[in-house]
């Protein structure tokens, strides 16, 4: 009986299995395997490439602006977000036209929107022009140091109404009987968030933080529409690098670096996991 | 009363460039030079931003419809594109949802565990093997280029999982009663009970790759062949009389979608959060 279960679910899976397998997978590890020779010539060369990308100017810049950014971008995006769903069940009646307001950004498409950022962000344009009725001076957003700061606020604008519905899930879930109990036994607003919401939210933290992450890469899009294939250095990131990599065709260092790239995502997943089962064991 | 008016304003805030936008695709040639030249053209001085034109004209509007050929082989290009994956997705991801959902297997939480970290590679760690691949198969720049690695994500697999699990065991037990066979079980209850959570993650990635710009940018080289998502910021620095109107439209099935499904959207998007 069971056998037969087995085989009718690898049945469902196959299509899936097969194409996940032959074109993606075999083509990974082709890449792993090529990571370990030379492109040209076809040499082992051991950890040759890899030396050579950790040794390499431009990566360990990119890498740096990469890790800064998330560094910052993360935990903003995770705390205000989390504020604002707390916020937002703190509401008297229903709060969904305020979630939509929220998750609108997500949907447009970035090229349909880069016209209005060249426009606030221009060295002629909106933002100066408002800060110099105040008399302030502004700069040049997109060509100075600044435009790492736009890139954060343009990841946050975007991701905000995503996150916060995931948190709202996570809230969702605690049940209401564990409020009522805490507040007979007369705990206050601040001890019941402090010691039934937060510890419950861990899963929901560990989820919200690996979806905000895959997302985080995506802020390459908006980079690269508006600031094109070399942006100033301070948002010159990994995608930036791998994009001009590729269009030199330098497999060698792409596969070294992709390698390292997917065990380094790998691990901080594994990791992510294997802490947050433990803790729900406890 | 004040806490909505405030939650409204951040709101507002949050959707300005979308009104923006919409409100300047009415903004005829010459105010666009007088209001947007000094950044979008080469005039000086600084730019008036306005939301809504002082001389409202459909103009720009006509003008996309009936002098940009350019622009609606584009979007075919994305519709095609887009399309293509989202119909592969389905296919090969339904029946793949479906068995980690309603079966145990060996191997099954492992596979499960590979499928979401294929999941959360970001587009970079794949972009060289995809690129072997596509030029070993011959389809680097064509359409096919775009839709073969989409169709295998494994993203809409962990939605819809969710969804498929959520379908009570009772209703299925009593099927196998009356005499269904598996398959006759996936197709007249799975999809069925499980339509939200298939609408849900092919909308999340029908905006994903409305949105594509990585892999078009990659794999293809001929400009016919591009989405929009990639053309259409040429389009708007070469003619600045029909940017706005331009981008407008390409909102439109994004926007739109998103006015009918944010129930889906919203599903969708809590269905990722879930673990198992």
């Amino acid at each position: 009986m069971r056998k037969k279960e087995e085989k009718i679910a690898y049945c469902f899976l196959l299509p899936s299995l097969f194409g996940t397998t032959v074109f993606i997978f075999l083509p990974f590890l082709d890449v792993v395997r090529r990571s370990f020779f030379q492109a040209v010539g076809g040499t082992f060369v051991g950890l040759g490439n890899y030396r050579e990308v950790l040794h390499n100017a431009a990566f360990l810049q990119a890498l740096s602006h990469t890790v800064k950014f998330f560094g910052i971008c993360l935990p903003i995006l995770l705390t205000v977000s989390f504020g604002m769903a707390v916020g937002i069940l703190q509401l008297p009646g229903p709060g969904k036209w305020i979630e939509s307001l929220f998750l609108l950004p997500m949907a447009l498409p970035v090229a349909s929107i880069v016209v209005f950022w060249k426009l606030l962000f221009h060295d002629n344009g909106g933002i100066n022009q408002l800060l110099s009725w105040f008399g302030l001076k502004g700069s040049d957003w997109m060509n100075t140091g600044a435009a790492f700061g736009v890139l954060v606020g343009t990841y946050i604008w975007k991701n905000l109404g995503y996150d916060m519905i995931l948190w709202l899930t996570g809230l969702a879930a605690i049940s209401g009987e564990q409020y009522e109990a805490a507040k007979v036994s007369g705990a206050n607003r601040f001890q019941i968030f402090v010691y039934i919401t937060l510890p419950q939210m861990k899963t929901c933290a560990v989820m919200t933080g690996i979806l905000s992450f895959i997302n985080a890469f995506r802020v390459f899009r908006e980079a690269y529409l508006i600031a094109g294939e070399y942006p100033h250095n301070s948002i010159y990131m990994l995608q930036h690098l791998f994009y001009n990599w590729f269009t030199k065709l330098d497999i060698q260092k792409m596969s070294a670096a992709a390698v390292m790239l997917a065990a380094g995502i790998s691990i901080l997943f594994l990791l992510l996991e294997w802490w947050n089962e433990k803790e729900e064991r406890q | 009363m004040i806490k909505r008016l405030m939650w409204g304003i951040i709101g507002g805030f949050m959707i300005f460039p979308l009104l923006f936008m919409v409100g300047n695709s009415f903004m005829g040639t010459l105010e666009l030079q007088e209001a947007y030249g000094a950044v979008l053209g080469n005039a000086g001085g600084g730019v008036s931003m306005r939301l809504i034109p002082r001389y409202p004209t459909l103009r720009p509007l006509v003008e996309l419809l009936m002098d940009s050929p350019g622009f609606f082989v584009m979007f075919w290009n994305s519709v095609r594109q887009v399309f293509g994956v989202l119909a592969g997705q389905a296919v090969i991801g339904i029946p793949a949802a479906w068995a980690f959902a309603r079966y145990r297997f060996r191997g099954r939480r492992v596979l499960f565990m590979i499928y979401m970290i294929l999941m959360i590679m970001p587009f970079q760690v794949t972009m060289v093997s995809n690129y072997l691949l596509l030029s070993k198969l011959s389809l680097m720049d064509t359409h096919f280029a775009l839709i073969l690695p989409g169709v295998f994500s494994t993203f809409p697999v962990f939605i819809m999982e969710k969804f498929f699990r959520a379908i009570p065991e009772t209703m299925i037990e009593a099927a196998k009663v009356d005499g269904a066979g598996s398959l006759c079980i996936f197709l007249k209850i799975g999809l069925p009970l499980g339509a939200p959570g298939i609408m849900a993650a092919l909308f999340l990635n029908f905006l994903e790759y409305w949105n594509a710009i990585e892999a078009p940018m990659t794999f293809l080289k001929t400009k016919s062949k591009f989405p929009l998502s990639l053309y259409l910021p040429d389009i708007t620095t070469d003619q600045i009389s029909i940017a706005f109107a331009a981008s407008v439209v390409m909102m439109i099935p994004a926007v739109l979608g998103f006015l009918w499904g944010k129930e889906y959207l919203r599903m969708g998007i809590a269905a990722s959060g879930l673990k198992e």
